[in-house]
């Protein structure tokens, strides 16, 4: 048996021991603070405990859909038999991961899993893929978002392309034919790595023209702007360069016979090409699911794709795709004052766009627009103007707006056309959230469209009406199929535990750095 | 009498990454809402632009990759058309990219200078790092509230006037107090948010501009109730100084 790693020991031993201290001091999340520890202990240990995951760690990213994209496929692999870690929406940082990580592991730093699936911002991408070594990398999408937080979209294109120059021999690469940028990033990736391109077949609900927010591809081989067969979401879609030299490229995966249900789900068939075809396993799988809308096709997709790849039967990943419910504020339904409220993060013009089109695809329903400027939303607020909010321009329901940047919202929707009797402005967002319900039909339907920061802020106001068991529920705290551990007394016990364990931890390292000296 | 305004959109699909569309559709809305005909022409690269069909220009901000395709179709036949407009007295609006190129040269940290058209009389360079945040500038026509985000530093030449002072922000170079730039009936500056949607008072100087130089006489504008937009330029000056 190989010597115990005691600066690893000690990392996961005081991990361990701040996340049940803040458990026990009822601090919302707990989802950075154990991390940042673990790595202050040991800068490594992303690293140590990832490659002794027998099944190896996937990492998604990608603008939109990526948190969607991860627990899809989790719940897959987990149907599929296999134990698997997740890293929490909205703490796909490093120091994120290295919390899941520390809590998930034994304190030896053996994991208690069989394949990690973790989400990365696309900021984080290079220096998680450097850590992790992933077998699988998906990559969903680019878009433009937060532009003070993350910058150009071709700053971070190369970032990446330099990221996947790194992955190791044989490592598999799913990613979204359908983005032009992404096909570039997966031609100049390097060879030993498996591609497997997916995309969607041809639907009905195609878009007309590129939306003013959609960034115009130009031909990676000659500068050309892209046309489009299909356009299906932004810049994504069945493209081609008209000059004739690029092309999206053959799909491994594709999503045939879509049907939207409105705002309860959609339907697709998904066939496979390539490697796979003389498999009597890989009939055309019908996949439905009860995430709404063109976007989220793409992101069940992805999932499937990333399963099949990693040897999930087809049976288990339907099964699991039926009854997988949107995470954490992504498609979210809650019940207030008898009325059903549906709550659809918006973080970005694209995502925005499409969360519009789906809500008008319903029955109207009073709505409310939430906005926030704070770190984690973008603090710039000029992307509402790149959002088509002209599309509610002839809204027949009430729209009421809300949140730090409530008055931004407002001038946003009467320059829009959204007429000024309409727009009702509620500041805080608590008093937003019961006036949306008041307005609607008793029994009836209303709309919540919030930023991030805003969703929390909604989220704390939802539990505090009592509709919503716990503001880090389930969807935000551990995935459904993940087993919630011990009773709150044993939790009690083991904190304790735990707090003498960190501080043994703590007296090891400063041996370690006293030895070091 | 049913007055109408022609504004000429430079490189809608190129320069639209910060959300200065609402400019052009606060210039159109608040013609719109007093019975003044505006249409928007969008000219992109290698499209014709022929001086005198603009009364007010806009030229938003872009990624670097494409300013500097823009910088390219800027040169020639284009920007003289362009200036001879401004020279005429067309109103214009540029900010950050479209700003950067209404100026004299950009010059990037490790490649060639980007050419401007000159219309301004300043030139911009690369820092190190972006000046990102809430702006208040302090203007003539009143406090202007907005967001910054950009690497690029610009300076004014002697004599070059600027279209306001920082009271919160960076403004051009983060040095000198300066923010944007104004000749004639050209402005240029860096802040996005957009501007106009919640400066309505500088958005109807802009139209009123246009219009006394196409009419050769001033028109009064019909007021509008601009309640909800003084109501957001409020909190985001209250944003900006908590935020600062």
């Amino acid at each position: 048996m190989p010597a115990p790693d005691l600066r690893l020991v000690a990392a996961l031993a005081a991990a361990k021991s701040t996340y049940r201290a803040t458990r026990l001091l009822g601090k919302s999340g707990g989802t950075a603070l154990p991390g940042f520890v673990a790595e202050r202990i040991d800068p490594a240990i992303i690293r140590k405990i990832a490659a002794r995951l027998p099944q190896g760690a996937i990492v998604v990213a990608g603008t939109n859909g990526k948190t969607t994209t991860a627990r899809l496929l989790s719940a897959m692999l987990a149907a599929g038999g296999l134990r698997v870690r997740n890293n929490r929406a909205g703490s796909n940082l490093s120091r994120g991961i290295a919390s899941t990580f520390a809590r998930e592991s034994g304190i030896g730093g053996h994991p208690r899993a069989d394949v990690a699936v973790l989400e990365t911002d696309e900021a984080a991408f290079p220096a998680i893929v450097a850590a992790v070594r992933p077998r699988m990398v998906i990559l969903n999408n680019l878009f433009r978002d937060q532009l003070d937080r993350y910058g150009e979209l071709h700053t971070i294109a190369t970032k990446w392309s330099d990221a996947l120059a790194t992955l190791p021999e044989g490592a598999t690469l799913v990613y979204d034919a359908d983005d032009p940028t992404l096909c570039a990033l997966a031609q100049r990736a390097p060879a030993s790595v498996v591609r497997v391109p997916f995309g969607l077949g041809t639907h009905p609900y195609a878009l007309a023209e590129l939306s003013h927010a959609a960034d115009a591809a130009l031909c990676t081989k000659c500068g050309t702007l892209l046309a489009y067969h299909q356009l299906s979401v932004g810049h994504l879609g069945d493209w081609y360069c008209p000059t004739g030299d690029n092309t999206r490229p053959p799909l491994a995966f594709r999503a045939d016979a879509i049907t939207l249900h409105g705002i309860d789900g959609a339907s697709s068939t998904i066939t496979y090409s390539g490697d796979h075809s003389d498999d009597a396993a890989d009939a055309p799988l019908p996949l439905t699911t009860l995430l709404p809308g063109l976007y989220n096709v793409y992101y069940s997709l992805a999932a499937a794709a990333a399963a099949r790849t990693f040897g999930i039967q087809p049976a288990a990943i339907a099964a699991a795709a039926a009854r997988f419910v949107a995470p954490f504020g992504r498609v979210e339904r809650v019940t207030v004052r008898g009325r059903r409220l549906t709550l659809a993060l918006i973080k970005n013009p694209t995502g925005a766009n499409e969360v519009v089109r789906l809500l008008l695809t319903a029955p109207p329903a009073p709505l409310l627009i939430c906005i926030n400027d704070l770190t984690a939303d973008g603090r710039d607020v000029s992307w509402l103007w790149d959002t088509d909010f002209e599309l509610l321009a002839d809204y027949p329901a009430p729209v009421l707006v809300s949140g730090i940047r409530a008055a931004d919202m407002a001038v946003r929707l009467k320059y829009a056309g959204v007429p000024d009797a309409h727009i009702t402005v509620v500041p805080e967002i608590a008093d937003a959230l019961v006036a949306v319900a008041e307005r609607a039909d008793a029994g009836g339907d209303a709309f919540v469209i919030p930023t991030y920061t805003a969703m929390l802020a909604a989220r704390e106001a939802l539990y505090k009406l009592g509709a919503l068991q716990n503001v880090w529920d389930t969807a935000e705290d551990a995935p459904p199929h993940v087993a919630k551990n011990g009773t709150k007394s044993g939790k009690v016990k083991r904190g304790i535990g735990f707090g003498a364990l960190g501080t043994l931890g703590v007296a090891a390292m400063q041996c370690i750095r006293r030895a070091k000296r | 009498m049913t007055y109408a305004l022609r504004i000429t959109w430079l490189y809608p699909r190129l320069m639209n990454i910060y959300g200065d569309r609402g400019n052009v559709r606060t210039l159109e809305q608040r013609c719109r809402w007093r019975g003044i005909d505006a249409t928007v022409a969008s000219v992109g690269i290698g499209d014709d632009l022929t001086a005198g069909d603009t009364d007010i220009y806009f030229f938003g901000g872009g990624q670097d990759r494409e300013q500097i395709a823009v910088a390219d179709d800027l040169q020639g036949a284009k920007g003289d058309a362009i200036r001879r407009d401004i020279a005429q007295d067309a109103a214009a609006l540029t900010v950050c990219g479209g700003y950067q190129l209404f100026g004299e040269f950009y010059r990037p940290y490790s490649s060639d200078d980007l050419p401007g058209i000159t219309v301004f009389d300043a030139w911009s360079d690369a820092g190190q790092d972006r000046f990102i945040g809430n702006v208040l500038s302090e203007t003539e026509w009143g406090t202007l509230v907005g967001f910054e985000n950009h690497s690029g530093r610009t300076f004014l030449r002697d004599g070059t006037k600027p279209f306001g002072r920082v009271v919160v922000g960076h403004g051009n170079n983060g040095q000198d107090g300066t923010e944007g730039a104004t000749t004639r009936n050209a402005y240029g500056c860096y802040l996005h948010g957009s501007v106009l949607p919640k400066n309505p008072v500088f958005a109807d100087h802009l139209i009123g501009l246009a219009l006394r130089r196409r009419y050769g006489q001033d028109v009064a504008l019909t007021p509008l109730d601009d309640a909800v937009e003084h109501r957001a330029h409020e909190a985001a000056a209250i944003r900006a100084r908590q935020t600062r």
